[in-house]
């Protein structure tokens, strides 16, 4: 059963995450123009998935947690991609917008997820 | 040389939903075979996302133009994007920092610090081992 229900938050999580990063953020990214733009897809899956996973700390019913916690958050959110993304700047000597991923993801994904878990409390 | 056929949406998204529940399930029973104490170092977490990273690393520098188009998707987008996560990272980093531990606060910075170090470096190291031979 918890595999079952970590399986099916990953299902919708995973594919979730490959929309919005492709499909939204990348079409929203033409639109400026830039060449090299900022990671702003992952920026945004890894930001709401942090708020949304805060926002689990003030559930008590394990499933519940499975489900969307370890499932669906966990899915949804990436730190493999980030850290490719991270790299593949710092490697075309994009260093400045490397680093300013590296702050945003953090500074603001840390933030995310202290201000979910703030309105549990 | 073949014309690789470009996969539409529905296939892309079927092997990154199956990748992801993979991955998931993977980075699941390591949390649950390595489980850390209230104000512990995050020991489950940090492996998950620092190998992973090195997993993508190898990945990326593999990958040629005429590779199957489903296997970027499947094993990057789906796998490690299911195995590694950011989620836990900072709600588990939130957590060190409200702990009422003694030292939690040095946990917390270095469990912060540490993992996005690590998974840089082996990002950094992947692609490296991945572009040799």
């Amino acid at each position: 059963m918890n595999v079952l229900l970590v399986a099916l938050g990953a299902a919708i999580g995973a594919p979730l995450r490959f929309i919005v990063d492709k499909h939204c953020v990348a079409r929203l990214l033409q639109t400026t123009g830039q060449q090299v733009p900022l990671p702003w897809g992952t920026f945004t899956v890894n930001v709401v998935g942090s708020f949304i996973l805060g926002l689990m700390t003030g559930v008590t019913d394990q499933n519940w947690t499975l489900l969307i916690g370890v499932g669906f958050c966990g899915a949804f959110t990436t730190y493999s991609t980030f850290a490719a993304e991270t790299t593949a700047l710092v490697s075309s000597g994009h260093r400045a917008k490397a680093l300013l991923s590296v702050l945003l993801n953090l500074g603001i994904g840390l933030l995310a997820a202290v201000f979910g878990a703030s309105l549990t409390k | 040389m073949t014309e690789v056929v470009q996969p539409g949406l529905p296939r892309v998204l079927g092997v990154v939903a199956l990748g992801g529940i993979v991955g998931s399930l993977a980075r699941y029973g390591l949390a649950a075979a390595i489980p850390h104490a209230e104000g512990g170092f995050p020991w489950a977490t940090f492996l998950t996302n620092v190998t992973g990273c090195l997993a993508i690393g190898i990945l990326f520098a593999r990958l040629t133009p005429g590779s199957h188009p489903l296997l970027r998707p499947f094993l990057g987008t789906g796998i490690l994007g299911g195995f590694t996560t950011f989620s836990t990272y900072a709600v588990d980093t939130d957590k060190l920092l409200h702990a009422q531990m003694h030292a939690h606060l040095v946990v917390a910075f270095a469990y912060f610090f540490g993992t996005v170090a690590a998974a840089l470096l082996a990002a950094t190291l992947g692609e490296w081992l991945g572009r040799r031979r």
